[in-house]
């Protein structure tokens, strides 16, 4: 099969779309509940070269105890770590039903073989991965090699099989237009991502809005085109509740309501947690608390 | 697209909760006076007529409406302005007070859109964010003219008009007021302007405006009434120009009255604008532009994209991707921040558009209409399209002026050119497509005033607007609104 680019995108009005979306105001309930939707859609990240056991188990913890006061709160949808702490956080998460993700082949640069990508995401699931979020290889999509990158992809899904869950990073802040997320976002598709997802974190721009609704409508296209659900990770620069929300509107705006769901829908995020929890009090209580009472892990 | 595949929904989860914008900064007089030479006074008529809010059909206030004798002493006021003041006065010191109504009215600019939104039923959104700038816009852009007008029109000793008689619709009142007030005064001329009889209020908040910035007694003065007013206006004889934007009906009936007169016009009137979508589109952002350009402001807009052309071969895509898009669209509340399409204008409005969506019915057209619930009270059409529309179908062929779009479709671009040329209007138009070459061939050969390229709907007032054909003449906004306001050698 041979990938070329077929589906324009407009950088003018895919910027006018995302400000309208911007435009949106949700009040009280409808705030309380998106608020909620996005606590239970936070992939609770950390991914540092000075990660360790202890930092990881003081995270998984924060996952499963949100915040004690609070009841009916739900937990994050998954803690995302290294390949070498899958094994920790998966012991922490044992009897929660946090997910456990973990990053692979040669993340965040991708710049390995493939023999040693496949051994990495091989080990992290024996260790207990329940989601392997993988990088695509953008050095080999801007040489046009296309059949690599969707062949890279085909085989580590090959290796996840059908129980875990495989999340493509396209690291959309070094693939340049919007036509090139766009193509990129089917090449995974089409190679047979569970998910796509924008950013690793560590390359600016990370998400952002209008590189969400372009990744999004691809995902559209697939569903009416296939009848199969794919879903959407936008990750790094979300560390507020109003962004948050902006990127909920713009799931129920685009996709609807089968995809506001955090089996569809994941933030991968570090400090957004604690805003949301900010966010929901002051909507109980009528008045915001220093964020020294929110636990920092 | 495989039939077996279920269409998304959009209703059940994270519905909007109200939200409201506060109304406290708005301060409504009970009655309004006509604004003549700097002062509001009592009509001479004695009679008032009452201004409905179209989303509830409370009456807001009551307008006064002015008969011949106010008419009259409108446009003395501004000749004697005229004459006395204002084409004396360096062009400088008019740039001056033009700046200052931009200024007052960016100060005011919560209010006014407020009011708008109250007095038209249009959503708050839109008012905020388009038309009040916009206003604002307008005049500082024509402020900036008012000392540069040998530079425009170098060794052709530009000179104003006179008394310029206004009417404007009722579709964009503040900011259609600005259109015509702001190159009038650049250029040296004095005003007379008449609102729309169902939208008056931020004319006359303008008039207040007008009397804040400090302008002298009579450079502009506001008038009220139905169209009989503005009909005093056309035929007075003391008036230099006629500015109209409107139906083209009454623009043709205005041209007849002052055929034989000296009088200069600028006519912006209506049309039926096609928006022409090919293959090679970006067809996320066309839909988008599709959804603007019709459903903006329940479609009360001349330059409307109310015929959609769609290449055939992607047509069942475009509809499904335009269907999927009228489902996030919210219909109601105008003051409601989530609101994208408010009420219609009137009840007349209303009873002409849904006249038309029986007539496209009756023609056997499929119509498809955005399902939600409307208020009990109030005017209220929902989004709304049909498909299976050739040429021959008079949804295709008239101007509705409301939420209603004729989908047709075309298989090549000469096929195309013709379909959107093949109407008496010619205001604006839209083409999508990827490819540049496609774009310069299409606009140099669209008869429209305006064409908009992978967008549509967008305004500045440093872009001239204005139709061909039965679209009307002359130009407003830009460098070329100043010479319909100019004698020029």
């Amino acid at each position: 099969m041979q990938f070329t680019i077929n589906n324009k995108v407009d950088k003018v009005g895919i910027e006018d779309r995302i400000v309208r979306i911007t435009k949106r105001s949700l009040k009280s309930e409808s705030k309380l509940a998106g608020l909620k939707m996005v606590l239970g859609m936070i992939d609770l990240t950390t991914l540092e070269g000075m990660d360790t056991v202890k930092k990881v188990q003081q995270l998984c913890y924060k996952a499963t105890h949100i915040h004690n006061e609070l009841p009916n709160l739900p937990n994050v949808a998954a803690v995302c770590v290294y390949p070498t702490m899958v094994k920790t956080a998966s012991n922490a998460l044992k009897d929660f039903d946090v997910k456990v993700a973990s990053v692979a082949t040669a993340f965040p640069s991708g710049s390995s073989s493939l023999k040693i990508k496949i051994q990495e995401t091989k080990e992290a699931i024996f260790n207990g991965a329940d989601e392997v979020d993988m990088v695509i290889s953008r050095g080999k999509f801007h040489s046009g090699e296309y059949n690599y990158v969707f062949d890279e992809i085909a085989t580590i899904k090959e290796t996840c099989g059908s129980d875990v869950r495989l999340k493509v990073i396209l690291e959309t802040g070094e693939l340049g237009d919007y036509d090139h997320i766009r193509f990129a976002s089917e090449i995974a598709i089409n190679a047979g991502a569970d998910f796509i997802k924008t950013s690793t974190g560590k390359i600016k721009p990370t998400a952002t809005l209008p590189i969400t609704l372009v990744m999004l409508e691809a995902i559209k296209d697939h569903y009416y085109n296939t009848g199969k659900m794919i879903g959407m990770k936008p990750a790094g620069g979300i560390s507020n509740s109003k962004l948050a929300l902006q990127y909920l509107l713009l799931v129920k705006e685009t996709l609807g309501d089968l995809w506001l769901d955090n089996h569809w829908f994941r933030f991968g995020a570090s400090s957004l947690a604690n805003d949301v929890l900010m966010q929901i009090l002051k909507l109980k209580k009528g008045y915001y608390q220093s964020n020294n009472y929110f636990s920092k892990d | 697209m495989s039939s077996k595949i279920k269409p998304l929904k959009y209703h059940e989860k994270l519905n909007f909760s109200p939200s409201l914008e506060n109304t406290n900064s708005l301060s409504l007089k009970k009655e309004y006076q006509l604004f003549i030479n700097g002062r509001f006074q009592k009509p001479l008529s004695n009679k008032y007529f009452a201004s409905i809010n179209p989303a509830n059909e409370n009456k807001i206030a009551m307008v006064a409406q002015a008969n011949e004798k106010d008419v009259d002493l409108a446009v003395n006021a501004a000749r004697n302005s005229y004459e006395s003041h204002w084409s004396k006065i360096p062009p400088k010191e008019r740039a001056k007070y033009i700046y200052r109504i931009a200024r007052i009215i960016q100060e005011k600019a919560k209010e006014l859109a407020i009011l708008e939104t109250l007095d038209g039923g249009k959503p708050i959104r839109e008012s905020r964010d388009i038309d009040i700038p916009l206003a604002a816009a307008h005049f500082f852009y024509y402020a900036g003219w008012a000392d540069k007008l040998d530079y425009a029109f170098p060794n052709r000793n530009p000179k104003p008009l006179g008394v310029v008689g206004q009417i404007i619709p009722w579709n964009f009142p503040l900011m259609m007021a600005a259109w015509k007030i702001a190159p009038a005064l650049a250029t040296g001329n004095t005003v007379v302007l008449k609102p729309a009889e169902s939208t008056s209020l931020t004319a006359l908040k303008l008039a207040e405006i007008v009397q804040e910035a400090g302008l002298p007694d009579g450079v502009v003065n506001i008038i009220t009434g139905p169209g009989s007013t503005g009909e005093m206006i056309v035929n007075h004889l003391d008036i230099d120009k006629i500015a109209f934007t409107g139906s083209t009906e009454v623009g043709k009936t205005i041209m007849r009255s002052i055929s034989t007169t000296s009088k200069k016009s600028t006519m912006e009137l209506g049309g039926k604008a096609a928006n022409i979508i090919f293959e090679d589109a970006p067809l996320d952002q066309a839909v988008e532009g599709v959804i603007n350009g019709i459903y903006f402001n329940q479609g009360h807009v001349c330059c409307a994209g109310s015929r959609l052309f769609v290449q055939e071969s992607v047509y069942e895509l475009i509809l499904r991707k335009l269907k999927d898009r009228m489902q996030s669209l919210v219909v109601g509340d105008p003051l409601d921040k989530n609101t994208d399409i408010g009420a219609v204008n009137s009840k007349q409005q209303l009873s002409t558009i849904n006249n038309y969506i029986d007539i496209g019915k009756k023609e056997g057209a499929d119509i498809f209409q955005l399902s939600c619930d409307l208020p009990a009270k109030g005017y209220w059409c929902p989004p709304t399209l049909f498909t299976n529309v050739s040429q021959s179908h008079r949804i295709a062929k008239e101007e509705i002026f409301g939420p209603v779009l004729a989908v047709q479709t075309f298989r090549t671009t000469e096929e195309v050119i013709t379909k959107a040329n093949n109407t008496p209007f010619g205001l604006s138009a839209g083409v999508w497509t990827d490819k540049g070459s496609k774009v310069f061939n299409l606009t140099s050969k669209l008869r429209a005033g305006v064409i908009w390229a992978n967008t549509y709907n967008k305004f500045d007032p440093t872009s001239p607007f204005g139709g061909y054909k039965e679209s009307g003449h002359g130009r407003e906004g830009g460098l070329h609104g100043l010479s319909p306001y100019l004698n020029i050698e």
